[in-house]
């Protein structure tokens, strides 16, 4: 390398460091308006979280920053966790509001180690809305939580005036008992670790597009909307304490989840493209919209991190579950850069994987 | 995926790399200009770029119709969609588009009425449902998007309808890219042509390139196969003394380009004189107006727009990585000031720009080994 060829590769790689210690910071909230942005799930979601709320509220189970936050109480370890469901449209191929108001928490609950026990259910309606659609919902919720083996055991009812909220809004919250086989954190992934994932990625968030009919595009695509306890359970049965972390892939998609966890725990991910399963027309539509299924949001889809010596039993386990049998390997957990997901492109390069700026379709779930 | 698949082929790639290491001359550096934003997100996507020698260069041209759209054009825009009457209509890669106060985005936040739309048609039918709405869309594109453009307004004449009008910044290829060859300080071997564009124009409005610039251009699809072969056909052409156009993606690109809607748009369209792209500065006869017989439906001249000129913020450099002079991370406000979530110039702003590509995909495609 000439002299003048070396200090041009110094400079780039000090810019480089210059915007690598600018994103480690904690993010601030400047933004004087919320805009669809920060309910993206992307970098707008995350400086909200970390820039305001985790701030505020100084919780260190909250600063956590995992899917369920953790309560200790005479002994017992309890999870709990709270979401709200404004997806548009209310019904969708493969589930509905209802379902996904239960599986969501619980999800949250599951990827967090802890046996789903108790959910709360709160309605918010839309003056107009039919008898009819509100008791359809209400039933998918109780069929969903009888499948997840979870009892509703307390709610709110409020209504709101036409054409202040879309037919409908449900909000759960959920408490878990944390199992004592979980010694999870987002903090507790290491060099070497693989990274596995439940099954083929972007269904959801490609069903909810389709089903607004706004693209002109027909496919046979269902929501994966479904209860991850299953799996959570067998990777906690065969993998042990050698289970590091989960996480459940929603908004942003397994990216997303990738990312809040290399950051969370100071590693880089290596991520084989080839490795992520996508079903055929999951890959098909995204392909046409021109967008990356990997960034597309899930509702039962989780990665977990295993440490190299389980990694192979946890996924044989998992497979073996009814509704898994496509979970895949897809990576592996390094060191260096701190941070950063990587890809290898099937094709053979590589590049960054990063959290989306922009919001690829909101209200999803 | 059939008939895409067959396009990504890793061992076709690796062949294709070996042909372009063989080409590459040792100690010359070679800088070829993709023009077209998508050849940029593709070459990203797939790490087209990791496959290359060092001394072959991607440059990322000005073919991003989102980045090229100045400030003025944005405020203008925002003085429309401020408007109480008006359903404000774009494609999503606008919204977070500056302009001199705020995004779309922010100003949807904030009241206004826009939406996002997936085609011109979208927006008619919003204007068809809402009768009693002024619903104006915000045209851009180059001359791939501009017959859905022209034939979205053939129709809203044809049927009458009177509460929908466009407000038109799309642009044409040739005049920017004339300018960018014009410019003293290019430094560039050859051009990787632009697929879409092409599909409309056709191969012929690019001999000038060769004609009177001396420079190779290759017509390119946008699979990451399509990519490497036209590097490859440039290369060839630099290292056998030849010069001229020629066409990769001739599956899809006709010589003579697409003349039904080469027409509609003649039909409906005119050049404006001059229009000022961000990072460029003005180019004479490098956009479209709606013509007279359309004028009616002309979102500039139903509303009053402020037509302002906003100067280009001064610490950004686009104009000077447009031209390849300097690399995106030569900018001084970039990564630190102007990052993708607040951008302050062109390339920054979609993800096809070169500067969003570079800061998003780009930092460690070099990095061969991780730790």
């Amino acid at each position: 390398m000439s002299p003048a060829a070396r200090t041009e590769a110094g400079r780039e790689e000090r810019v480089l460091e210059i915007i690598e210690t600018a994103r480690s910071k904690r993010p601030r909230f400047k933004d004087d308006r919320i805009t669809m942005a920060h309910g993206a799930g992307g970098k707008a979601t995350q400086t909200l979280i970390e820039g305001l709320l985790a701030p505020a509220f100084q919780s260190e189970a909250l600063a956590e920053l995992g899917d369920a936050g953790a309560v200790e109480t005479n002994g017992a370890r309890l999870a709990i966790t709270t979401d709200s469901f404004v997806v548009k449209p209310i019904r969708f191929p493969g589930g509905s509001i209802g379902e996904l108001a239960v599986n969501g928490t619980v999800n949250d609950l599951a990827v967090s180690g802890a046996r789903p026990l108790a959910l709360t259910c709160s309605l918010v309606l839309e003056e107009g809305l039919s008898a009819d659609e509100l008791r359809a919902e209400v039933e998918a919720m109780a069929s969903a939580a009888e499948e997840a083996q979870v009892e509703i055991v307390s709610g709110d009812t409020k209504v709101v005036e036409r054409g202040h909220c879309d037919s409908m809004y449900v909000c759960t919250t959920g408490l878990g008992r944390v199992d004592d086989r979980a010694a999870l954190s987002t903090r507790a992934i290491e060099p070497g670790d693989r990274i596995l994932v439940s099954g083929p990625v972007g269904a959801h968030g490609t069903a909810i597009m389709l089903a607004r009919g706004e693209l002109g595009l027909d496919a046979e695509i269902s929501s994966d909307t479904r209860s991850l306890w299953p799996a959570a359970d067998t990777l906690l049965e065969a993998a042990g304490s050698g289970l590091r972390a989960m996480r459940d892939a929603t908004r942003g998609g397994i990216a997303s989840a990738l990312n809040e966890l290399a950051r969370a725990s100071g590693v880089a991910m290596q991520v084989s493209e080839g490795a992520i399963p996508v079903l055929p027309e999951v890959a098909g539509a995204a392909e046409l919209l021109g967008i990356d299924p990997a960034y597309v949001a899930n509702e039962g889809v989780l990665v977990a991190f295993v440490a190299p010596g389980a990694a192979d039993a946890a996924l044989a386990a998992l497979r073996s579950v009814a509704g898994f049998e496509e979970a895949a390997e897809i990576g592996e957990v390094r060191s260096e850069p701190p941070g950063m997901v990587l890809v290898d492109t099937a094709f053979g390069g590589r590049r960054v994987m990063d959290l989306l700026a922009g919001d690829p379709l909101p209200r999803i779930c | 995926m059939r008939f895409v698949d067959e396009f990504r082929d890793a061992e076709l790639g690796r062949a294709l790399a070996a042909q372009i290491h063989a080409l590459a001359e040792p100690g010359r550096n070679y800088k070829v200009m993709e023009v077209c934003g998508g050849h940029t997100h593709s070459i990203y996507k797939y790490g087209i770029d990791d496959l290359l020698p060092d001394q072959v260069e991607l440059v990322h041209g000005p073919g991003c119709p989102v980045c090229v759209i100045p400030m003025g054009r944005v405020d203008d825009g925002m003085a429309i969609a401020e408007r109480p009457e008006v359903i404000f209509t774009c494609f999503g890669d606008m919204m977070r588009v500056p302009g001199s106060e705020r995004n779309f985005l922010e100003a949807k936040a904030e009241g206004a009425d826009i939406r996002m739309v997936y085609s011109p048609l979208d927006a008619l039918r919003i204007a068809k449902s809402n009768p009693d709405r002024e619903v104006v869309f915000f045209a851009i594109g180059f001359e791939t998007t501009a017959p859905s453009t022209a034939l979205t307004l053939k129709r809203a004449k044809a049927e009458g309808i009177e509460n929908f009008s466009c407000m038109c910044s799309h642009v044409t290829i040739v005049p920017p890219l004339r300018a960018l060859l014009d410019s003293p300080d290019l430094r560039l071997d050859g051009f990787i042509g632009p697929g879409h564009v092409s599909t409309i124009v056709g191969v012929r409005p690019f001999e000038f390139i060769p004609g009177d610039y001396g420079k190779p251009l290759v017509t390119s699809g946008f699979e990451p196969l399509d990519i490497l072969q036209s590097i490859e056909m440039i290369l060839s052409q630099l290292a056998n003394g030849r010069c001229c156009v020629e066409n990769q993606y001739k599956r899809v690109v006709p010589y003579e380009g697409n003349v039904p809607a080469l027409r509609v748009m003649a039909e409906v369209f005119e050049l404006r004189p001059h229009f000022e792209w961000r990072g460029l500065g003005f180019i004479s006869q490098s956009a479209l107006k709606l013509s007279a017989a359309y004028s009616d439906l002309d979102a500039e001249l139903r509303f009053e727009v402020p037509g302002v000129r906003v100067a280009d913020p001064k610490a950004c450099q686009c104009g000077e990585v447009l031209k390849g002079v300097i690399k995106p991370w030569e900018c001084k406000v970039f990564g630190t000031a102007c990052t993708p979530e607040h951008a302050i110039g062109t390339c920054m702003v979609s993800p096809e720009g070169a500067c969003a590509a570079y800061y998003n995909y780009g930092r460690f495609a070099r990095e061969k080994e991780l730790v």
